[in-house]
């Protein structure tokens, strides 16, 4: 008795209380995504999807007690098994699945439809967190790395076949993860060189423009401080390098599906196709625009309401917020859910052991990234991508993934004095 | 090393945060395009479009009125068109025609409704309404657009048409919007204010699919249609008809006035249109056809063409010389045919004589006394002020200016002053015998067949006029047609001095135009004939009957068809005797008229 009373005061309250403000405004903003003045139906009405998300969230409650009630140690136990049972489903969804929108990507069972996809996110950060708990798994080395990224691959490859390329790119976010774990800076340079680069080079029409650039700046290093035969041929082969990914580039981007490759160049020009590709986020950015400083009020937006934002409930649910409560209300959003990400790193940085940590910054980067590309996405600072905006978006697959997610992380942190150190 | 990259993370995780908020605030707070988007997106403000007023006749018989018409509207991103000859066939409409209004539809808006084909008739309507269901993104807007019940008075009553650019940048009260119909000529467009009623509009928001979901703030900002006010023409229906019927072949103008209020009861252009042809989706082809056919049909002559007046001048001129003293009944010239030519009449003639006999030596002689009254001893200053006295005269018989008829486009024909001949010849350079023309109605003078209409009303009203006009009464209500349409206008010549005029012009018609004299109805009349220089002479006539009791004073211009005495006395007689009796009893002067062969 006195042991459960401890265990339930070391529970993180502040991440419980974020979570849960964030499922209720949700909630109401899925109510009124659906809306109909005209035909007005409760928010508890089971036919739309207000009501339906309600049995989504009391099931999530019904999974954060199981969660909270099970012994500790049964998710690090059974990380490998999970990851194991998840690849499983993820490797027969493209036969078995229902196809919705050309995608094989959901289980029908009776009237719910799961999407494996979204349970595989928590498997592999589990199989990632039990895999990196060795005091032995150091980054910096090659064949670490290659388990890593093997660890993390093999879902991506499988969601890919489906094909899902958002939640796919959802994997890339274990990246922030694996950086707090000492993945080498170099990495990142490369990375980001390479982003910027291919921005550029799309975003620029005249590929010699950029040609040029990268010849002034390697000339500059050249020059700078003290010259060497060997710094000289490294920048030159470096620059040859990045003059041949532009120009591949664009051979790359001209093989891409019509439909992908408009995706991208929305981002620079989203007047080029306003009423096709370019519609959604055209769309979306004059519902959110619309909401002014405070916003039309609540179940007062003619844009969500109306239908112009397409998967206004699902991935364009923030339309609603923003277009409803202002930039406030946008304000509001942005403040919960950096909050949460940064008590989210303040607990992963007071675990005791890596296992727990490393799945801490799981969960901080899955989130991270969700929050940031989703929100992205609607305001069109990058590309279209389906992926739903975290206790929020409707759709029970990735509440309750979320939430599982998450409240993994709330019962280890819980339990943290109790695990034994086993500090790297 | 590990635990400075958590503070990376977060502070990553930050600036990632700030970047959004302010992304939002630049969209959301300084940037309005989008809410003003989002109005256009939902809020649709759709115009209610008034029913136009109706025009009446003066015994109120219909001229005018509205007839439904339906333009098919398309919703681009709803429409899907997969047979498309099938559809064409169906809708009685080209492949490209379709094509272009389809690309236009879509240019303007993905999912707002466009027109693609405008104005179908009642008839193709219904031909067409149970194919609508089979197309989705399709449907039906009703408009109105003018009908005629009798293909007549194209002159008086106009036509309406889209606005176009000039006249949309000059509506300062910002009422038209594009495509909207206005009056362009005639009726129409004078009383285009009252016609037009006043547009209401309501505001309804609509989803992605143009689908209604309600009024916008329950229809606080929504406001109903007025319809326009209805006119009622002073035109006579019947005898415009019969009128229009009589002009059929010739070019030339009728116009018959009721002198004792300026009402217009005919208003005749030949050659003329049905009006008919220009409403609805016609206007455009019929138009142009209209507008390049070599006899002008939309050229309204009976107040834009301008002839000189001829003899029919001399009885203005008449008046003026009893006026002003230099001439009386008495006063005799001799025909002096070294002067003027003239025909044979017994010689010589007093005022009476002269305008019985049309006698042109004696309007030249009577002209030079008025003229050269030897205010001035200089000769050619003397000439001077004596013209324009006699401009001033002339110029309150309403002529060398516009009268002001309500239709617009109106000429105010020509009569000279002392600043023209300076002009041409330099001052003090030129004197009677320079303008001697004028004395008998030719020259340097232009009148409009409705100045000539006006002048029979003058005499037949011994005096004064009302300046002509076309509509009765608006919305039954006689007070509200303009104040300048129900004042006399005096010509400044006293009624005594009409007497001999209309017993001269009675009998002149005996020696002039026998064919014009109708039994039982006194008819006073005066031919005329307006010299063309181009081709053979224009013929013109003016009378008003009966005498005692004027009814009605007409001009009648048949152009090339010569001497006055012909076709446009008979014409007028014809429209004298149908006007007062209601019939004609002549049926070969009717015969003689219709088959006359006055042709242009």
């Amino acid at each position: 008795m006195r042991e459960k009373e401890v265990q339930n005061s070391k529970i993180d309250w502040i991440t419980v209380i974020i979570y849960l403000a964030l499922v209720t405004i949700g909630w109401f903003n899925i109510y009124a995504a659906v809306y109909d003045e005209q035909n007005a139906a409760s928010i508890f009405d089971f036919s739309i999807n207000s009501g339906k998300q309600l049995v989504w969230i009391a099931t999530a409650l019904g999974l954060i007690v199981l969660i909270l009630v099970a012994d500790y140690r049964f998710f690090e136990n059974l990380s490998f098994i999970l990851y194991g049972i998840l690849i499983f489903f993820l490797l027969i969804t493209p036969f078995f699945g229902k196809e919705i929108n050309g995608q094989r990507a959901w289980f029908e069972l009776g009237a719910f439809r799961l999407q494996p996809a979204e349970f595989a996110k928590f498997a592999t950060a589990l199989a990632l967190a039990k895999l990196m708990d060795s005091p032995l798994f150091d980054l910096s080395q090659f064949k670490f790395q290659w388990k890593a990224l093997g660890i993390i691959a093999l879902p991506v490859a499988l969601i890919m076949l489906q094909p899902d390329t958002g939640t796919a790119m959802v994997y890339s976010a274990f990246f922030i993860m694996l950086y707090r774990e000492g993945l080498p800076q170099k990495y990142y340079v490369i990375g980001i060189t390479l982003v910027t680069l291919s921005l550029l080079a799309i975003g620029i029409e005249e590929n010699l423009y950029l040609v040029a650039g990268i010849c002034v700046i390697a000339l500059f290093v050249i020059f700078s401080g003290k010259y060497s035969w060997k710094k000289t041929l490294s920048v030159l082969g470096l620059s040859a390098i990045m003059v041949a990914y532009v120009y591949s580039l664009d051979y790359v981007v001209e093989k891409l599906p019509d439909h992908q490759q408009n995706r991208i160049m929305v981002l620079f020009d989203p007047d080029i196709d306003p009423l096709g590709v370019g519609w959604n986020v055209t769309q979306s950015k004059i519902a959110i625009g619309s909401g002014g400083l405070i916003g039309k009020g609540y179940l007062e937006g003619t844009q969500t309401k109306f239908d112009f934002v397409p998967e206004q409930h699902t991935d364009f649910i923030f339309c609603t917020l923003g277009e409803e409560f202002g930039w406030f209300g946008s304000l509001v959003l942005v403040a919960l859910f950096c909050t949460l990400l940064l008590r989210l790193v303040f607990l992963a940085e007071r675990q005791k052991t890596r296992f727990s940590r490393i799945y801490g910054y799981c969960v901080i980067s899955l989130l991270f990234f969700h929050f940031a590309i989703n929100i992205s996405m609607t305001v069109g600072l990058f590309p279209v991508v389906g992926i739903p905006l975290p206790f929020f978006s409707y759709g029970g697959s990735s509440l309750w993934s979320f939430t599982i997610l998450l409240f993994i992380f709330v019962k280890l942190d819980s339990h943290r004095n109790q695990i034994l150190g086993r500090l790297g | 090393m590990e635990s400075n990259r958590s503070i990376v993370v977060g502070i990553i995780i930050l600036l990632v945060g700030m970047v959004l908020l302010t992304k939002l605030f630049l969209i959301q707070v300084t940037d309005d395009t989008y809410l003003r988007k989002a109005e256009r997106n939902a809020i649709q403000r759709i115009v209610d479009h008034p029913y136009r007023g109706l025009v009446y006749d003066r015994n109120d018989q219909l001229m005018v009125y509205n007839n439904p018409v339906f333009d098919l509207m398309v919703i681009p991103k709803e429409f899907h068109l997969k047979d498309t000859a099938r559809f064409c066939n169906i809708f009685g409409i080209h492949k490209e025609h379709l094509i272009e209004s389809f690309n236009a539809a879509k240019k303007y808006s993905w999912v707002k409704p466009s027109p693609l084909i405008k104005q179908i008739s009642n008839e193709e309507f219904a031909r067409i309404q149970d194919y609508l269901i089979d197309y989705r993104g399709l449907f039906v807007l009703t408009r109105s657009v003018r009908a005629y019940p009798n293909p007549i008075g194209a002159s008086a009553l106009g036509y309406i048409g889209e606005i176009n650019r000039t006249q949309l940048s000059k509506d300062e009260t910002q009422y038209y919007r594009q495509g909207d119909y206005v009056g362009l000529s005639g009726l129409e467009a004078y009383y285009e204010p009252e016609l037009r009623g006043k547009k209401g509009v309501k505001y309804k928001m609509v989803n992605v699919r143009g689908i209604d979901k309600g009024s916008f703030r329950n229809g606080a900002l929504d406001t109903a249609a007025i319809p326009g006010k209805n006119l009622q023409s002073t035109l006579d229906m019947e005898l415009q008809m019969y009128g229009e019927k009589l002009m059929k072949g010739k070019r030339g103008s009728v116009v018959a006035i009721e002198p004792k209020t300026g009402e217009i009861l005919s208003l005749i252009s030949a050659p003329s249109y049905d009006p008919n042809i220009l409403t609805g989706a016609r206007f455009g082809r019929n138009y142009l056809t209209l507008n390049v056919d070599e006899n002008k049909p939309l050229f309204n002559r009976p107040i834009m063409a301008m002839y000189p007046p001829g003899s029919i001048f001399k009885i203005v001129q008449s008046l003026v010389g009893l006026q002003e003293g230099v001439l009386k009944p008495t006063t005799t010239f001799s025909c002096n045919r070294s002067l003027v030519n003239c025909h044979n009449h017994p010689n010589p003639v007093n005022l009476f004589g002269a305008i019985k006999y049309s006698c042109n030596p004696y309007y030249h002689q009577g002209f030079r006394a008025m003229i050269n009254q030897e205010v001035s001893s200089n000769t050619f200053r003397d000439t001077q002020i004596g013209l324009d006295k006699w401009h001033e005269a002339v110029g309150k018989f309403g002529l060398g200016s516009r009268l002001g008829i309500d239709i617009h486009g109106e000429k105010g024909g020509a009569i000279p002053t002392s600043q023209l001949y300076d002009r041409i010849y330099g001052n003090g350079r030129w004197k009677y015998s320079t303008i001697y023309s004028l004395s008998i109605g030719q020259g340097e003078m232009l009148v409009t067949p409705l100045q000539m209409a006006n002048l029979a009303a003058v005499f037949a009203n011994k005096g004064f006029y009302y300046v002509p006009h076309l509509v009765k009464a608006i919305d039954e209500d006689p007070e509200l047609i303009p104040k300048k349409f129900k004042e006399r206008v005096y010509t400044g010549i006293d009624s005594v001095h009409f007497d001999l005029v209309q017993d001269a012009m009675q009998e002149a018609l005996s020696g002039t135009a026998a064919r014009a004299i109708i039994k039982d109805i006194a008819i006073a009349g005066k031919t005329g004939t307006a010299q063309n220089p181009a081709g053979e002479d224009h013929s013109v006539f003016i009378a008003f009957a009966p005498k005692e009791d004027p009814q009605i004073a007409i001009a009648v211009y048949v152009e090339n068809a010569g001497w006055g005495g012909r076709a446009a006395a008979s014409t007028a007689s014809l429209m004298i005797e149908k006007y007062l009796k209601g019939q004609v009893s002549r049926p070969a002067l009717e015969t003689y008229v219709l088959e006359g062969k006055f042709i242009y």
